[in-house]
C-alpha cells in the first residue's frame, strides 16, 4: 500500500477517523524506502524498529482519542539532528559510530506532537556542500533525473518528500541548505527566521548563520511542520521568546494588495532561461492575484557570497574543534603522541570540503587576518541587512529564484569549490540578514527539471509569506507532479 | 599569490589538520582562488559600520542557578573511543 | 630590595565561584565527585549542545567589580578562545576578551617595607574553566570534565607590584574580598583560588618593561612568594650572564623550590578569539548595578574603621575581627547581646579562636554560639560570676552546648554576695594565719592578694572578690 499521494492533513484525517493506522501508514514508508531508496541514496540510517513500535503506540493514542499534531505521521530528519540511542552522523567519517546520548530540542518537539522518526536523512557532510556529493554515505540522488544532484545540504531531506518515501523532513539551511535543494527536488522548503526555531542538538556549522527548516510537498504541510517545531527554547541563548501564530489559521488569506518587490540584483542578464521562463511566469501570476509587483534594489547583493564564507568558515573552524577524537567520534592514533593523535583523527575523518573550509576559516581567524577578513565580513553584513531592512519599509516580501541554475550533473563542480559557493548567490543574503525565506515550485526545465521559486518574507513574518506561497500553490499544479521512480 | 604553501602548512597545523604533500599545491591554489575571490570586500567602505555578531540584534540570555540532573558518567563515556576508571583516556599529556 | 634591578609582577588570579552550578550549563560542580558524573551534553562539548549564561556569575562578576572600585561594563561580549588540549571539550574556551565585564579597578595595599600603595586591577572577566587531566603511570592520561565548564572571574593585575611581599598582600586582599563577598570559597587546595605571576626585572630608571616569564602553578601563598624570589634571581643571574631573559611560561615545582621552562613542549599560541555566536552580548543596566550594590556586604575595610570608630576597639582588634567575615558576623551578633564592644572582642580573640586553634576547628563550627557566649558575658556583667568561674562556665558551656544559666545553676556555682557568709570565711581566714596577719599591719600590704586568694580558694572561686576585699580590709584594720 503506498501513501505517498497523500497529504499530512489528509493522513491526520484518515488516522483519526480510522480509515488508517500508523502502523500501516509506517510500514508502507519503510516499504517505499525500501522500493527506492537504493536509487537515491537519501536515508543514513532507516530506524524501522523504532519506527513500528513508536507508530503502535501512536496506534493506541489514536484510539484514545489523543491526536496532536502529527500523532502516528511517519517523517525523517536531517542526519545533523542529535536523536537519542540513534546513530548521528552528519554524513561524516569522524562520526561513523557516534550514538547521541539526547535529543535536539525540534526532536523533542515533534515527539511531543506524536511524530514517528523513521530515519535519518543523508545530507553534504556537516552541511558543508550545495549538492549532496559531500557526504561519506556517497551522493544522494535527484529523483526527477538520478545523475542529477538534488542539491544541498539538505540533500535527503528534499529528495525523500520529493521521492514520496516521507511526507514531511526536517532540514538545516545556513545558506540555502533547506531552499536549494528543496528547488531542485520540486517541493517546499522554509527557512524561518533566525531565532525562530531552536539550535539545540542540531549540530552545527556556522552558530549565526544555521537555522532548521521544513521540507514538504505543499505549502500546508510545510507550515504545519513549521508550527510543531518553532518557538522559544531556554537551551538556545539565540532562539526568541516571541509568541508563534497558527500558521493553518489564516493560510487562505491570499496576496491581494499585497506588495511584493524584485530585487533587481537577482534577475541578472546571465539567468539560466528555465528559470527565468518559471520566474516570469510566476511573477505574472502574482500580478493576476491581485499583488503589486514593484522593482527594488538590495545594493550589496554581489558582495553576499563572499562575507559570508568567510562568516560561515570562520565559525565552522571553531566549531569543528570539538572532533578531537577524545570523547567520541572515530579516533586515528599511530602513537605519534597527543598531537599524533588529533592530526590522524582529523585528517582521516574529516572529507575535503570540511578540511577545506577548516583551513580558510582558521587563516581568516588567524593573527594578523582577523581584521582583514572575519571583521571586514562582520561589517559588510551589516551592509546587507541594511539592504533588507530599507526594502522591507517598502514591500511586504520578495520574490526571486531560488537557484541561477537547475540541478546540475553529478560531478560538474566538484573540482571548483569557487563556482559551487557562488550558486548560492541567491539565498545566501537572508542567512546573512536572518530573515525568512521559503521555496516553492514554480516550473520544470526544458529537461524535466523542476524549478523553484523563493519568497522572502520580514523578519518573524513566516505566517504571511506562507499565505502568499499557498495563493500562488492554489493558483498553479507544480506541486502536484511526481518524479517517476 | 594571496596565501603560500607555508601559510597553508602553518593553518593545517592550527587546524590539527596533516595536508598530504600531493594535496598541498593543490589545496593552497584553491584557498588562493577563494581568498582572492573575498577581497571584493575591500571594495566597500565600512568605516564607522558595526560588526554583526548575530542575525537578530538581541541580549541578555540567562538561565537560573538551578541544578539540572547530569546525564551520568555511563551516558557521558558511550561514545569514548578509549576510557578508564571512568574517565576519558588519550594519549599521554606531556607538560 | 635589589640594589641593581627593579622587579615588576603582573597577577592573573582565577577566582572560582559558589555558584549551584556550571557557568552554562545546569550541572552541580560539587566537588570531589566520581569523574564525569556532573557532565552533560553542553559541558562534555558533545555535537549539537549550546551554552546558556548563568545570571548568577554575572552578578558575582558584579559583586566583585564593585568590591574591587572597577567600573562595571554596561555592554560586554564572550569570546572564544580557541586552542586544542583533551581537558578543553569544546576545543575553545569560552572566556572574555575584547569588552570584558569590569575595568580599571584598584586595591590598596600595605607593605612593611613600601607602606601604603594603591594596585591597579585591569580588568575582571568571566570564563569557563578546563576539566582535570590526570597522568597516568602509564602511556597515557585521562580526562575527567567534572570541572569543564565552572564558572570562573579572571581578575588581572597592572604590573604594579615591585616585590613579592606586594604581591601576597595584594593577592591576600583580593582573597579576602572574594571570600568576604560570598562568591568564592577561597579554598587554595581546591583550586579555587589560583595565581599566575608574570615577574620581569629592569634597570632601575628603565622604563621600558623587561621581558617577563609567567609563573603557573602557584597553589599557595608560600609558594607564590617562593616562586617569585626564584624568578627574580633568576633572571638576575640570566642577564648577569650576558645573556637574555625569553618569554616563556614555568612550572613551579614547591618540592623543589625550583621552576622549570614549559619551553618547546607548547608551540606559539594563536587563540583566534572572536566573538561567541552562540552568546548574546551582555547589557548590564544601572539598574542592575545599583540592586547589586545595594546588596553587598560591609567590605574589610569599612568594617575595621567602624568598630574602631563606633565600637572603639583598638587599631589591632578591629583588624583580627575584620579580616573573616563569619568572625564579624560573630562578634557583631555577640554585641548585639552584650554591649560591651571591648569585651566582647577580648572573648571573641582570646578564648573562641583559642578553643577553635586547638581544635582545628572554623568559627562556623563553634560549639559556643553568639548567644551562648552572650549568656556567659552576661552573668559576669551582673556579678553573677566571677571572670574565673567564667572561665569553667564557658569550657562546660562548650562541652555541652548547655546555657550559662543552666551550668550555673546545675554546678552551683553561682557567686557568694551574702556578706555574712562572706564574712564567716574571712574570719576563718584571720584566724588561721595569725603571722600573715601581723606582718600585714605590720605594713606589708602586699599581702592582701594572698588574703583574697584563700577567701576565694575557701569559697571554691564562688565569693565575690571585690566584696571579701572590701571585708579583708575592714577586719585587718580592726
Amino acid at each position: 500500500m503506498t501513501f505517498q499521494k497523500l497529504t499530512i492533513q489528509e493522513m491526520r484525517q484518515k488516522l483519526i477517523s480510522g480509515q488508517l493506522t500508523s502502523v500501516e501508514l509506517t510500514q508502507g514508508c519503510l516499504d517505499r524506502i525500501k522500493a527506492t531508496d537504493g536509487q537515491l541514496n537519501a536515508f543514513i540510517t532507516v530506524c524501522e524498529e523504532e519506527a513500528l513500535a513508536a507508530a503502535a503506540e501512536a496506534d493506541q493514542q489514536l484510539a484514545a482519542g489523543n491526536a496532536a499534531l502529527l500523532t502516528g505521521i511517519p517523517v525523517a530528519v536531517k542526519d545533523i539532528f542529535n536523536t537519542l540511542d540513534v546513530r548521528t552522523t552528519c554524513a561524516s567519517k569522524i562520526l561513523d559510530n557516534y550514538v547521541s546520548p539526547y535529543d535536539a530540542t525540534t526532536i523533542t518537539k515533534l515527539r511531543d506532537q506524536g511524530a514517528i522518526i523513521v530515519g535519518k536523512l543523508n545530507m553534504d557532510e556537516f552541511a558543508m556542500g550545495s549538492s549532496g556529493e559531500n557526504s561519506a554515505a556517497g551522493a544522494v540522488r535527484n529523483p526527477w533525473d538520478t545523475e542529477r544532484v538534488p542539491g544541498g545540504s539538505s540533500s535527503g531531506s528534499a529528495a525523500a518528500v520529493a521521492a514520496g518515501q516521507v511526507v514531511a523532513t526536517l532540514g538545516t539551511d545556513t545558506g540555502g541548505s533547506v531552499r536549494q535543494p528543496a528547488s531542485h527536488c520540486g517541493v517546499v522548503g522554509l527557512k524561518p527566521t533566525y531565532g525562530r526555531v531552536s539550535r539545540y542538538g542540531v549540530v552545527a556549522f556556522a552558530s549565526s548563520l544555521d537555522q532548521v527548516g521544513p521540507v514538504a510537498g505543499n505549502v500546508e504541510d510545510c507550515a504545519l511542520m513549521l508550527g510543531a517545531v518553532a518557538g522559544y527554547d531556554p537551551a538556545d541563548s539565540t532562539s526568541v521568546d516571541c509568541p508563534v501564530p497558527d500558521y493553518l489559521e489564516n493560510l487562505k488569506a491570499g496576496v491581494s494588495g499585497k506588495k511584493i518587490g524584485l530585487p533587481k540584483e537577482y534577475f541578472i542578464d546571465g539567468l539560466d532561461p528555465d528559470i527565468k521562463k518559471g520566474i516570469d511566469a510566476a511573477i505574472e501570476t502574482y500580478r493576476q492575484l491581485g499583488a503589486e509587483i514593484v522593482e527594488v534594489s538590495l545594493p550589496h547583493t554581489d558582495y553576499s557570497v563572499a562575507c559570508y564564507y568567510l562568516i560561515a568558515m570562520a565559525e565552522a573552524s571553531s566549531n569543528l574543534a570539538r572532533y578531537d577524537g577524545v570523547r567520541f567520534g572515530a579516533r586515528q592514533d599511530s602513537g605519534d603522541g597527543l598531537n599524533g593523535m588529533y592530526q590522524q583523527t582529523r585528517s582521516a575523518g574529516f572529507g575535503d570540503e570540511v578540511k577545506r573550509r577548516i583551513m580558510l576559516g582558521t587563516y581568516a581567524l588567524s593573527s594578523g587576518y582577523y581584521d582583514a577578513y572575519y571583521l571586514k565580513a562582520q561589517k559588510v553584513r551589516t551592509l546587507i541587512r541594511q539592504d533588507f531592512q530599507h526594502v522591507f519599509e517598502q514591500v511586504d516580501m520578495l520574490l526571486t529564484p531560488v537557484a541561477p541554475t537547475p540541478a546540475f550533473k553529478i560531478g560538474e563542480m566538484v573540482n571548483d569549490p569557487l563556482q559551487m559557493y557562488l550558486s548560492d548567490i541567491f539565498t545566501i543574503p537572508t542567512n546573512l540578514a536572518g530573515t525568512c525565506a521559503m521555496s516553492l515550485p514554480c516550473g520544470f526545465s526544458e529537461d524535466g527539471l523542476p524549478v523553484g521559486l523563493q519568497l522572502i518574507g520580514k523578519p518573524f513574518a513566516e505566517a504571511e509569506m506562507l499565505q502568499a506561497a499557498y495563493a500562488f500553490e492554489q493558483a498553479t499544479d507544480w506541486h502536484k507532479r511526481a518524479p517517476e521512480l | 599569490m594571496k596565501i603560500s604553501q607555508k601559510d597553508v602548512e602553518h593553518v593545517a597545523r592550527l587546524a590539527r589538520l596533516t595536508i598530504a604533500p600531493e594535496e598541498l599545491s593543490a589545496l593552497t591554489e584553491q584557498m588562493d582562488a577563494v581568498l582572492g575571490y573575498v577581497d571584493k570586500l575591500n571594495q566597500l567602505d565600512t568605516d564607522g559600520i558595526e560588526p554583526m555578531a548575530h542575525a537578530v540584534p538581541m541580549s541578555n540570555a540567562f538561565r537560573e542557578d538551578d541544578i539540572k540532573p547530569s546525564i551520568g558518567i555511563e551516558r557521558a563515556l558511550q561514545n569514548a573511543p578509549a576510557a578508564g576508571d571512568n574517565c576519558f583516556t588519550v594519549p599521554k599529556v606531556i607538560e | 630590595m635589589n640594589s641593581r634591578y627593579e622587579v615588576v609582577i603582573g597577577l592573573e588570579v582565577h577566582v572560582q565561584l559558589t555558584t549551584k552550578t556550571k557557568i552554562f550549563c545546569g550541572c552541580s560542580k560539587e566537588f570531589g565527585q566520581f569523574p564525569n558524573s556532573q557532565t552533560c551534553p553542553v559541558c562534555l562539548g558533545l555535537p549539537g549542545a549550546l551554552p546558556v549564561l548563568s545570571r548568577q556569575v554575572v552578578d558575582d562578576a558584579i559583586r566583585a567589580g564593585l568590591a574591587t572600585n572597577c567600573q562595571i561594563s554596561p555592554h560586554s561580549i564572550f569570546a572564544r578562545k580557541n586552542y586544542f588540549y583533551p581537558d578543553l571539550p569544546k576545543g575553545y574556551q569560552i572566556s572574555q576578551f575584547e569588552l570584558p565585564i569590569c575595568e580599571h579597578g584598584w586595591l590598596d595595599i600595605e607593605t612593611q617595607e613600601s607602606g601604603k600603595k594603591r594596585l591597579g586591577i585591569t580588568r575582571i572577566h568571566m570564563e569557563e574553566d578546563a576539566g582535570k587531566l590526570l597522568h597516568n603511570d602509564g602511556g597515557n592520561s585521562s580526562v575527567d570534565l567534572n570541572r569543564a565548564c565552572t564558572p570562573l572571574l579572571e581578575v588581572v593585575s597592572e604590573p604594579d607590584m615591585r616585590s613579592s611581599d606586594e604581591a601576597i598582600a595584594y593577592l591576600k586582599q583580593l582573597h579576602q574580598i572574594v571570600v568576604y563577598l560570598g562568591i568564592c570559597d577561597g579554598n587554595l587546595d581546591e583550586g579555587s583560588f589560583r595565581c599566575d605571576a608574570n615577574v620581569s626585572i629592569r634597570p632601575w630608571g628603565q622604563e621600558e618593561l623587561g621581558t617577563r616569564a609567567e609563573l603557573k602553578n602557584l597553589n599557595s601563598f608560600r609558594f607564590i612568594k617562593q616562586a617569585i624570589e626564584y624568578e627574580v634571581e633568576r633572571q638576575i643571574d640570566v642577564i648577569d650572564a650576558g645573556e637574555k631573559v625569553v618569554q616563556e611560561t614555568r612550572l613551579f615545582d614547591p618540592d623543589a623550590g625550583v621552576s622549570r621552562s614549559m619551553r618547546g613542549k607548547e608551540e606559539a599560541h594563536d587563540y583566534r578569539y572572536f566573538p561567541d555566536p552562540d552568546l548574546l552580548p551582555l547589557q548590564v543596566s544601572d539598574q542592575w548595578v545599583e540592586e547589586v550594590r545595594q546588596q553587598l556586604p560591609e567590605m574589610p575595610t569599612a568594617k575595621r574603621q567602624r568598630y574602631q570608630g563606633e565600637f572603639g576597639l583598638p587599631e589591632y582588634d578591629a583588624g583580627v575581627i575584620s579580616a573573616e567575615r563569619p568572625l564579624t558576623e560573630y562578634f557583631e551578633a555577640l554585641v548585639k547581646i552584650y554591649d560591651q564592644p571591648k569585651i566582647c572582642a577580648n572573648w571573641v580573640m582570646g578564648d573562641i579562636l583559642g578553643a577553635l586553634k586547638d581544635k582545628n576547628l572554623s568559627i562556623a563550627q563553634c560549639p559556643i554560639t553568639p548567644e551562648l557566649l552572650g549568656g556567659i558575658l552576661q552573668r559576669i556583667g551582673d556579678n553573677t560570676i566571677s571572670g574565673k568561674i567564667a572561665k569553667t562556665v564557658f569550657e562546660d558551656v562548650w562541652k555541652s552546648g548547655k546555657t550559662a544559666d543552666q551550668v550555673i545553676e546545675e554546678k552551683g556555682l553561682k557567686q557568694v554576695t551574702d556578706s555574712g557568709a562572706i564574712e564567716s570565711i574571712v574570719d576563718e581566714i584571720i584566724a588561721a594565719n595569725p603571722d600573715q596577719v601581723a606582718e600585714y599591719r605590720g605594713g606589708k600590704d602586699k599581702l592582701m592578694g594572698f588574703f583574697v586568694g584563700q577567701v576565694m580558694k575557701a569559697s571554691k572561686g564562688k565569693a565575690n572578690p571585690g566584696m571579701a576585699n572590701q571585708l579583708l580590709k575592714k577586719k585587718l584594720a580592726e
